[in-house]
C-alpha cells in the first residue's frame, strides 16, 4: 500500500518536474532565396544564436525551431505560415521581412488563432488602427515611423530648413517618410520635394538630376541593395548635401559594403551595433565570432525576440500558456535587451530608445581595424510609436501614406 | 473519351481520399486544382493553337483582384453572390483578353511571347501602382471565404467546390477542343497558311481561343483569391506566368490533363519538398531538363495514347 502511494507520488513529482520534456514549437519565416536572402540569414542567425546560448531549452521547454523560406513575397509567406501551423502544429510563428508581408500574415494569425510575433515587419497600422482585428499578434521590433519621429525633430533642431526626400515607393517607405515629415514640419521645417523610386531601383540616374539644388538636405529611405547604390551615385553626381536617412538606409547589413561616400550620413533606428554598452559589446563580439559579421538590427531584433519568448516561458515554468496568456504575459515584460530597455505600450508595440546615428570610420569595441560604424550621436529614451502626440490624438490622423502628410511645400 | 473517364475516376479517388489527408495537404490539393484550371487555359493556347503565352498570370490577376476589390470595398461575393463574382471574374478575364488579344494575336512565335509578357507586366504595373484600388505593394487581404448554406472557410468544403469547378472546366475545354472549332485550332497550329487558304479566318479563331483562355484564367483568379486569402502584385509577376507555362510543358501540351499533372508535380515539389530539403530547386530543375530532353511530349507521353501530336 505504502509502496503504491510512493509510486504515485514519484509519478506526480516526475510529471511536474521540468526534466520531463515539454516542447515549444516555433515557426520562423525569413527570405532564404531571392534578393533579400542575406537579410533572411541575419534574421535567422540572431534567433539561432540566442537558442544556442540556451542550448535549445527555454525554462524546461525543448525548443523546436523550424525555418521556412518566405522568398520576400507576401503570398508565399501566407502559404508557409499555413504549413507551419497546419502541418507542424507550431505554437507561434515569427518573422516575415517586408511590411507588406506583415500585413499579409496578421490575418493568418487571426484565422488560425495562432500567435504571430512581428520581429521585423514594421507596418504601422498593425499595432495602430488595425490592432483590434488581430488579437494574436505582438510586435518586438518597431513601427516604420517610430524612429523617424525623433529623427525629424533632430533634423529640425540641427538647423535644416528644407529637405528633399528620395524614398522607396511602397508602404514602408511611405510610413518612414511620413513619420519624419510630420515631426520635421511640426517643428518648422519644410519637405519641398518627394521623389519615389520603386522598390529595388538600382539606377538612380533618372531621379538624381531632379533633386532641387537649393534644399538644405536630402532624406533617403533605401532598402537592401538600393542602399548601396544611392549614396554612390549621389557622390558621382557631385551632390554634397548632408544626407539624413531612414534606418534601413545605413543599417549594419549594408554598412560593411559601403565606402567613404557615406561618412557623416545620419540615420535613426532602435539599434546600432555601435551602442557603447557592455551588453551590446558582448553581443557584437559573440555574434561576429560566430557568423563572421557585425550584427544588424535584423539580428538583434530576432535575438531579443527569442529572449522575450524565453522570459515568458520562465514565468510559466516552460509550459505553453496558450495564445491569449502568451500575448498578455509578453506585453507585460520589462526587459533589459541588447538594444536597451524595452517595454510594451497597450497596443503591443515596444517603447524603447531611439538612436540617432552618424556613420563614422573608426575603431570600435576593441577591434583593431578602422571600420564604418553607426556612432550614436543622440539617444531619445522611451520613445513610443505615438511620439509625443499622445495615442488618441495620433490615431485620429490617417496612416502615413504617399499623400499623407500632404506635401504642402512642393510645387 | 476513355482518357477523360480514367481521369475522372482518378479525381473521384482523390476526392474520397482527401478528407483523410492532413490539413496542409488539402490546401495543396486545392492549389493544384486552381493552377490546373489556369494551366489548361494555357494549354488551349500552347498545346492546341500553338501560341506560347507568357502573360496568363494577367488574367488570373484580373479575376483575383476583382474578387478582392469587390469583397473588401463593397462586401460583395461573401454569400450567395459568390456565384455572381464567379461570373464577373470569368467575364473580366475574357474582356481583358479580348482587349489584349487585339495587340497580341497579330504576332506569332517568339513575338507573341514577348507581347503577352509585356501586356502581363502592364497588369502588374497597375496592381503595384494603383494604390487606392489595389492596395499597392501591400495587396488586399480577403475578409474570409464565402458562406452560403455551406462554409467555404472549411478547407475540405472549399476543396470540393474547387474540384467541381475544375471538372466543369475540364469537361468544357474537352468539348471545345474536340469540336470543329477545336480541330480548326489544331489546324492553325500545324499549318496556319493552309488553313487560311482553305478559307478559315485564322485571326478570328486564334482571337477566340485567346479570349476563352482569358475567361478560364479569370475563373482561376477568383478561386486563387479565396484560396490564399490575399491578392498581391507578386502573384502577377513574370514567374507566375512562367510557372503555368512550365506546368503545361512538363505535363504535356495538347492534352489538357497534362496541365493538371504538371501542376501537381510543381506544387508538391515546391510547397512540400521545399519544407523537407533546402535543395528542392535542383530537383525541380532536373525534372524540367529531363522532361524536355527525353519527353518532349511531357509526362503524359509516358501514358499510352498520350503525347501524340
Amino acid at each position: 500500500m505504502n509502496r503504491n502511494v510512493l509510486a504515485v507520488f514519484t509519478a506526480l513529482a516526475l510529471g511536474s518536474s521540468p526534466s520531463i520534456a515539454q516542447e515549444l514549437k516555433i515557426g520562423f519565416l525569413a527570405p532564404m532565396t531571392g534578393i533579400f536572402a542575406q537579410i533572411g540569414k541575419d534574421m535567422e542567425n540572431g534567433f539561432q544564436m540566442y537558442l544556442d546560448e540556451q542550448k535549445g531549452n527555454f525554462a524546461g521547454a525543448k525548443v523546436t525551431f523550424i525555418v521556412e523560406d518566405e522568398e520576400g513575397k507576401p503570398p508565399v509567406s501566407v502559404r508557409k505560415a499555413e504549413k507551419l501551423v497546419r502541418q507542424d502544429n507550431v505554437h507561434m510563428f515569427i518573422g516575415g521581412l517586408l511590411a507588406s508581408t506583415g500585413y499579409a500574415l496578421a490575418p493568418v494569425s487571426s484565422r488560425l488563432k495562432t500567435v504571430y510575433v512581428l520581429s521585423i515587419p514594421a507596418a504601422d497600422d498593425l499595432t495602430q488602427r488595425d490592432l483590434d482585428k488581430f488579437p494574436y499578434i505582438v510586435r518586438t521590433s518597431w513601427t516604420s515611423s517610430q524612429p523617424h519621429h525623433p529623427l525629424g525633430k533632430w533634423a529640425c533642431d540641427a538647423g535644416y530648413k528644407t529637405v528633399v526626400s528620395v524614398a522607396a515607393d511602397y508602404a514602408f517607405g511611405h510610413e518612414v517618410l511620413g513619420g519624419f515629415q510630420k515631426t520635421f514640419e511640426d517643428c518648422g521645417g519644410k519637405v519641398v520635394q518627394k521623389i519615389w523610386p520603386p522598390l529595388g531601383t538600382k539606377d538612380f540616374g533618372p531621379y538624381i538630376p531632379t533633386i532641387k539644388r537649393d534644399a538644405d538636405a536630402i532624406f533617403s529611405l533605401m532598402v537592401g541593395p538600393m542602399a548601396l547604390q544611392f549614396p554612390k551615385q549621389l557622390a558621382e553626381a557631385g551632390i554634397k548635401k548632408p544626407i539624413i536617412g531612414g534606418g534601413t538606409s545605413y543599417d549594419e547589413f549594408v554598412l560593411p559594403a559601403m565606402g567613404d561616400e557615406v561618412l557623416g550620413h545620419v540615420s535613426a533606428l532602435q539599434y546600432s551595433a555601435a551602442i557603447d554598452t557592455p551588453r551590446n559589446r558582448e553581443f557584437v563580439r559573440k555574434y561576429r565570432e560566430k557568423y563572421g559579421k557585425v550584427p544588424s538590427y535584423y539580428s538583434e531584433s530576432n535575438y531579443t525576440t527569442a529572449q522575450m519568448i524565453h522570459e515568458v516561458m520562465k514565468r510559466t515554468n516552460g509550459k505553453w500558456p496558450g495564445p491569449e496568456k502568451f500575448i498578455s504575459t509578453m506585453t507585460s515584460l520589462k526587459l533589459d535587451a541588447v538594444r536597451g530597455p524595452v517595454r510594451f505600450d497597450d497596443m503591443r508595440n515596444p517603447i524603447q530608445n531611439i538612436y540617432i546615428k552618424k556613420v563614422e570610420r573608426k575603431k570600435m569595441h576593441g577591434y583593431d581595424k578602422d571600420e564604418l560604424w553607426n556612432t550614436v550621436v543622440k539617444t531619445y529614451p522611451d520613445v513610443s510609436q505615438f511620439w509625443t502626440y499622445g495615442k488618441a490624438e495620433f490615431l485620429k490622423q490617417p496612416v502615413y501614406s504617399r499623400d499623407f502628410p500632404p506635401c504642402k511645400h512642393c510645387q | 473519351m476513355k482518357r477523360i473517364l480514367i481521369l475522372l475516376s482518378a479525381l473521384a479517388i482523390v476526392a474520397v481520399i482527401a478528407p483523410f489527408t492532413g490539413p496542409f495537404i488539402i490546401l495543396l490539393l486545392a492549389q493544384v486544382l486552381v493552377l490546373g484550371i489556369v494551366a489548361m487555359s494555357v494549354d488551349l493556347l500552347l498545346g492546341y493553337t500553338g501560341l506560347p503565352s507568357l502573360g496568363q498570370a494577367a488574367y488570373l490577376a484580373v479575376g483575383a483582384y476583382l474578387t478582392a476589390i469587390l469583397a473588401t470595398k463593397f462586401g460583395i461575393g461573401l454569400g450567395w453572390d459568390f456565384w455572381i463574382v464567379v461570373a464577373l471574374g470569368i467575364a473580366a478575364g475574357a474582356a481583358t483578353a479580348a482587349f489584349f488579344g487585339l495587340f497580341a494575336i497579330r504576332a506569332s512565335g517568339v513575338y507573341f511571347l514577348m507581347i503577352t509578357l509585356a501586356l502581363g507586366m502592364c497588369v502588374w504595373g497597375l496592381a503595384y501602382r494603383w494604390n487606392s484600388l489595389t492596395g499597392g505593394d501591400n495587396g488586399l487581404n480577403m475578409p474570409g471565404r464565402p458562406r452560403f448554406g455551406i462554409q467555404l472557410a472549411n478547407d475540405l468544403t472549399f476543396f470540393y467546390v474547387v474540384l467541381g469547378f475544375f471538372i466543369a472546366s475540364l469537361l468544357a475545354l474537352h468539348l471545345l477542343v474536340n469540336s470543329p472549332f477545336g480541330k480548326s485550332l489544331v489546324g492553325i497550329r500545324e499549318r496556319e497558311l493552309r488553313m487560311r487558304i482553305l478559307g478559315y479566318n485564322t485571326w478570328l479563331h486564334k482571337y477566340l481561343a485567346f479570349v476563352i483562355a482569358g475567361a478560364f484564367g479569370g475563373l482561376g483568379g477568383v478561386l486563387w483569391a479565396h484560396l490564399n486569402g490575399i491578392v498581391s502584385p507578386s502573384d502577377v509577376l513574370l514567374p507566375a506566368s512562367v510557372d503555368v507555362l512550365l506546368m503545361v510543358v512538363l505535363g504535356g501540351p495538347g492534352t489538357l490533363v497534362g496541365g493538371l499533372i504538371g501542376a501537381t508535380v510543381v506544387v508538391f515539389l515546391r510547397e512540400y519538398l521545399a519544407t523537407v530539403v533546402p535543395w528542392w530547386q535542383y530537383v525541380l530543375g532536373t525534372v524540367y531538363v529531363l522532361t524536355i530532353l527525353y519527353l518532349p511530349g511531357g509526362i503524359m507521353a509516358l501514358f499510352k495514347g498520350g503525347g501524340k501530336r
